[in-house]
């Protein structure tokens, strides 16, 4: 069975600007000197890109539970976030790469930038990571991070989220994004949740979901992220 | 119609808490064959940016069919330190034949979609000039692409913004 889409010869579409944030959004201001200002240059892709980058051998298993990474029980709501790779088509992504971090309960990272008046907590370190299975699923056992202060302008607050980092196995679907929580009337406040076009906004947003929650134990939530994914039009390109 | 991706997001100033560098370093240790790659990479203003990781894809050297990755990040200074092996050159698109290269994805707090850009080798200047990416650039621009010697190590610095910005690509 080959799985290599070089040599397999399929073809991904072109990230697309109605779906990713503009670089460069002032009401972000850490974008606005890192932004790019001139436009990226169209090329096609090569084996570089199209070559999977398979999972370092001795990744360690087991880093799917935040929960346990510390000497103590973490303070917190703990909750289940579960989900599946896929790329655009639909299918599954199995063998990808999934990290996540994210703050504690009380809104900080344990992270030495981090300097915020809240508490650490020696339970949690906000850090995990898991390969997904043979239909793209992975599971994450965390605690609900807190809101925190943000940088963009007076009195900001990021709605409570969690990073994801996914590498699906080539270079073109890499993706870097954040999860959010349903109805939080702070999405609406975040630039960085601003910055991405009001249409697909809502792919950020986990839905609650009884049937990834365990009774008595761990309330639920499902996150599916979708990679770019083959263009459906690989003529129109050549 | 909207293509169904999940849009990127920043990854924020605290990044090195989840994307682990630690698996993602090369085996090769400093050596003959091995390349030390070092740069600085800074915003608009010339200010380093402390806060990047780069993320160096390439076809592995020993193994046909595979890419590897390698994860470096920015300190203090900006600055970044790498060992790596040097990939052959590759097929490129259609028939063209690509100069030995390094992809550099590059990830970093108030950057909302990672940056693609790529790495030559000041030593292939033969394979660079025929080299079907670099030959869509600009040429007053190509020099940004292109690794200085110094020494026994590479130096490859990443201008996000403004005069010699580097040049990113739509892949």
């Amino acid at each position: 069975m080959t799985t290599d889409p070089f040599t397999t010869g399929r073809r991904y579409a072109k990230a697309d600007a109605d779906v990713h944030p503009q670089l460069l959004f002032p009401s972000y201001p850490a974008s606005i000197r890192r932004a790019p200002s001139l436009a990226p240059v169209a090329i096609e892709p090569s084996a570089t890109e199209l070559t999977p980058a398979p999972t370092p051998p001795g990744w360690p298993v087991g880093g799917d539970d935040l929960t346990v990474s510390g000497p103590s029980v973490p303070i917190g709501e703990r909750i289940i976030v579960a989900g599946r790779v896929l790329d655009a088509d639909g299918a599954p992504v199995p063998g990808a790469l999934v990290e996540i971090w994210q703050a504690n309960a009380a809104g900080r990272y344990v992270h030495d930038a981090d300097r915020r008046d809240a508490p650490l907590d020696p339970g949690f370190t906000g850090s995990g990571r898991c390969v997904t299975d043979q239909a793209g699923a992975y599971r994450f056992v965390t605690i609900r991070p807190g809101a925190y202060p943000g940088r963009s302008h007076h009195n900001a607050w990021r709605p409570p989220h969690i990073h994801f980092s996914v590498i699906g196995r080539v270079l073109l679907t890499r993706l870097v994004t954040q999860m959010y929580f349903p109805h939080d009337p702070l999405l609406d406040l975040d630039p960085i949740v601003l910055a991405v076009p009001e249409a697909v906004r809502s792919r950020l947003v986990a839905q609650l979901a009884l049937d990834v929650a365990v009774p008595d134990v761990a309330l639920g939530y499902r996150f599916d992220l979708v990679l770019r994914g083959e263009d459906a039009t690989p003529a129109a390109r050549a | 119609m909207t293509a169904p991706y999940t849009p990127s997001q920043t990854p924020g100033p605290y990044f090195h808490v989840g994307m682990l560098d630690v698996f993602f370093r090369s085996s090769d240790q400093p050596g003959s064959a091995a390349v030390h790659l070092t740069g600085q990479v800074v915003d608009g203003d010339g200010a380093p940016v402390t806060d990047a990781l780069l993320e160096i894809w390439q076809l592995a050297s020993a193994r046909a069919g595979e890419a590897t990755i390698v994860r470096a990040v920015t300190d203090a200074g900006g600055e970044y330190e790498l060992w790596t092996a040097k990939p052959h050159g590759g097929s490129g698109a259609g028939a063209a034949v690509d100069a030995p290269h390094l992809d550099v994805v590059l990830v970093a707090g108030g950057v909302q979609r990672h940056l693609v850009t790529r790495m030559y080798f000041p030593d292939e200047a033969a394979a660079n000039a025929q080299d079907p990416v670099l030959s869509r650039v600009d040429p007053a621009r190509r020099a940004t692409l292109v690794a200085i010697s110094r020494g026994a190590e590479l130096r490859f610095d990443i201008r996000l913004q403004g005069p010699g910005e580097t040049v990113f690509f739509d892949v």
